[in-house]
């Protein structure tokens, strides 16, 4: 198996991160929206790897553990909120909880 | 002895503190004890002073009593510091003297006044403002004195604020004295920034030292106090205001309106005479502005029917005489006029008031007449004061300080020849006017019966002045009457020594004979009361007082009106009304933004991210 030429490793981690981003912006549904982070913190994970692989440096794959205790912890808070919401009020849809309009 | 001087101003000062805080717990009796005393001791004080002080020939032993430093920016610090010298101590005299007796005489005219307290606080405040401007040795320790007495005049000229139109005046009074004020304290800054220093005698040294005679400097910094003197002593064109602050009660016309404050001006120019020498301009406007002053209100005196506004006209014009005594270096004939006029024209008005009081406030002199009978004593004083004021020869104060005033005039040239010729114009109106006012007063046929008697606190400030006013003028004589110099003497170690001037005998004759004349033509005219009134256009404008307040209406009055109508959303204010409408603007922009969605939020952030982002990376 080749090995995969950086830039393309990168731009892979660029559209990954465009994907989830639009889908942030563009879903309604908090465990959607939940989920496009998810794909958004890989992405950046994805980038580090191969960042480190380009300069044969360590860091790159630390950064990546790095980057997966804090989706997890990330994760565990965002769904714990969003159980907490659901009991206040039946319905998955973020632009409804605007209470804190300014 | 010399370090109580600082005792004279500070004891009416106290008291007037200690009258504005206790005003409505103080009976009248306290209140009595307090701003009579007060100014009392301090007569009796200034008195002990001037005793101590003058030696030999009259001449008075100058000295300096430094209170506190007063400030320090740089190089510029003034001190609180006293002078007295000859000519503050005459000052001094007429201001704690006169003052003790028109506050005796007040502490009886305004009994049962609701405003008792009130109105002490405010004269004891004037007398202490008055005595520091002119015991100041630093023009600005003076110009402390000279807007608190502008502040007291104010004050008490709206002392019955109950009628809007005293107010009218008062404010009047404050602002055309404003006009004024202003020149001086240009004039201050003038010389400040030029000598670094506004003590008086350092002034002084520097001016002669540094500026050539007639040069610009001296001139414009003399006019800039001329401009300060004019306004405060109502001389033209800003005289408007001190007929019209007669709405104040009348021992405060007597003593702030005739006596003391008014001539402040005049005390000014003496003291700066050293800088006015410099400036011979400034002196020939000087006295052209006290010629024509006297001349235009003397005429309008002649047709006044209010007995105040008679004796208003007659202070312009004899604050005119002073003008026009400085205006040709004779500074000690105005010194003594100043003293002579303060003895007999505070007796005048005293007497009007006593006159006022017993006619139920009437002022009218139409419906006055035939008191000579009625009130004798108040008929003696007043014909001692009007026979003063008309310069009476030989037996009155008024004649030896007009002849002073006359006799310089004749002696300084060509512009003072004419200056003389104003004089005695004037001597004969003032004399045709004040007998007019007497035998409309008191003689003919009595209209209205007073009620009442006049007591002994009105009674005795009376007698005293009518002395006053007899043998003031023997404080200084011509060499052909006696050449009495008392008064040379005391102002000597300020002024130089007196010029010997050639004493002409014709003049002296001329303007001897011509009150004569028209304290005749007042009794052929008005010997039986007002019979003669030569109504005509004429005597309309003079009544007007030559129309200057019509003219000051017309030309600054209603076109400020105007432009306060036209601009009546400042232009200025609209920049900053702008500046706050675009703040409201954004914030109701920005607030949009603010729609709780996060959703929304988070695109924000990725464009703000990219924003930074693409400027990191681009630049």
């Amino acid at each position: 198996m080749g090995a995969v030429a950086p830039t393309n490793a990168i731009l892979l981690a660029a559209i990954l991160f465009g994907l989830g981003l639009a889908g942030v912006l563009i879903r309604r549904n908090l465990i959607f929206m939940l989920m496009s982070i998810e794909i958004m913190l890989n992405a950046t994970g994805l980038a580090f790897v191969a960042g480190g692989a380009r300069w044969a440096q360590p860091d790159g794959q630390i950064m990546f553990l790095l980057v997966l205790t804090l989706a997890a912890a990330e994760i565990s808070v965002g769904l714990a909120l969003i159980l907490l919401l659901q009991t206040r009020r039946p319905t998955l849809d973020s632009d409804v909880g605007n209470r804190l309009k300014g | 002895m010399q370090q109580l001087l600082a005792l004279v101003p500070a004891l009416p000062l106290l008291a007037a503190v200690l009258l504005m805080l206790s005003s409505t717990s103080i009976n009248t009796n306290g209140v009595r004890i307090l701003g009579v005393g007060s100014v009392g001791i301090a007569a009796l004080l200034a008195c002990r002073i001037a005793f101590a002080q003058t030696g030999a020939g009259w001449a008075v032993q100058p000295f300096d009593v430094t209170l506190w430093h007063w400030m320090r920016i740089g190089s510029f610090a003034p001190d609180v510091t006293l002078h007295l010298d000859g000519l503050s101590m005459v000052m001094m005299l007429v201001i704690t003297v006169i003052g003790f007796l028109i506050h005796l005489y007040a502490s009886a005219y305004l009994d049962d006044d609701p405003g008792y307290a009130r109105f002490f606080a405010c004269m004891n405040l004037f007398v202490a403002a008055m005595l520091v401007l002119v015991l100041a040795n630093d023009l600005l320790l003076l110009y402390v004195g000279w807007e608190g007495v502008g502040l007291c005049s104010y004050l008490l000229i709206g002392f019955w604020y109950d009628d809007p139109a005293n107010g009218r005046a008062a404010r009047k009074a404050f602002i055309v004295t404003r006009v004024g004020d202003t020149a001086l304290i240009s004039g201050l800054f003038l010389l400040a920034t030029m000598f670094g220093t506004l003590s008086i005698p350092a002034l002084m040294q520097h001016a002669t030292t540094s500026w050539p005679m007639g040069t610009a400097m001296p001139t414009l910094a003399a006019f800039l106090l001329l401009g300060g003197a004019l306004g405060k002593s109502a001389q033209l064109p800003l005289q408007t205001w001190l007929v019209d602050a007669m709405a104040g009660p009348t021992p405060v016309s007597a003593l702030i309106h005739a006596a003391t404050m008014v001539t402040a001006g005049v005390y000014l120019i003496a003291r700066t005479h050293v800088l006015f020498a410099l400036a011979p301009d400034a002196l020939l406007a000087t006295g052209l502005i006290g010629g024509a002053t006297l001349l235009l209100s003397g005429a309008s005196a002649l047709v006044q029917t209010d007995i105040k506004r008679v004796l208003a006209y007659s202070t312009i014009s004899q604050i005119g005489y002073m003008f026009l005594a400085l205006g040709v270096g004779a500074w000690d004939a105005a010194i003594f006029h100043l003293v002579t006029h303060a003895f007999f024209k505070a007796l005048l008005f005293l007497a009007a008031g006593a006159v006022i009081l017993r006619m139920h406030h009437e002022q009218d002199i139409t419906r006055m007449g035939g008191l000579r009978t009625a009130m004798p004593g108040i008929f003696l004083a007043f014909v001692i004061g009007s026979a003063s004021l008309a310069a009476l020869p030989l037996v009155t104060a008024g004649f030896y300080s007009k002849e002073a005033i006359l006799g310089g005039a004749w002696d300084a040239g060509a512009s003072g020849r004419l200056l003389w010729c104003a004089g005695v114009i004037g001597a004969f109106l003032t004399a045709i006017y004040i007998f007019r006012l007497l035998f409309v007063v008191f003689f003919g046929e009595q209209h209205h019966h007073p009620h009442g008697v006049t007591g002994w606190r009105i009674g005795v400030p009376l007698a005293v002045l009518a002395v006053l006013a007899i043998i003031g003028g023997a404080l200084q004589t011509p060499a052909l009457l006696g050449g009495i110099a008392i008064m040379p003497g005391i102002l000597g170690g300020v002024f130089g020594t007196a010029r010997e001037g050639a004493l002409a005998v014709l003049p002296l004759v001329v303007a001897s004979l011509v009150p004569l004349v028209g304290i005749g033509l007042a009794w052929r005219w008005w010997g039986a009361g007002l019979t003669s009134r030569f109504e005509t256009r004429f005597t309309d404008l003079l009544r007007d007082g030559w129309d200057f307040d019509l003219a000051y209406d017309r030309m600054i009055v209603q076109p400020l009106m105007w432009l306060v109508r036209v601009n009546h959303h400042d232009v200025i204010d609209s920049v900053y009304e702008g500046l706050g409408a675009l703040a409201k603007r954004a914030h109701a922009g920005l607030s949009l933004s603010e729609n709780g969605r996060v959703r929304w939020y988070a695109g924000w952030l990725a464009a703000g991210s990219v924003a930074a982002l693409a400027i990191a990376v681009l630049s």
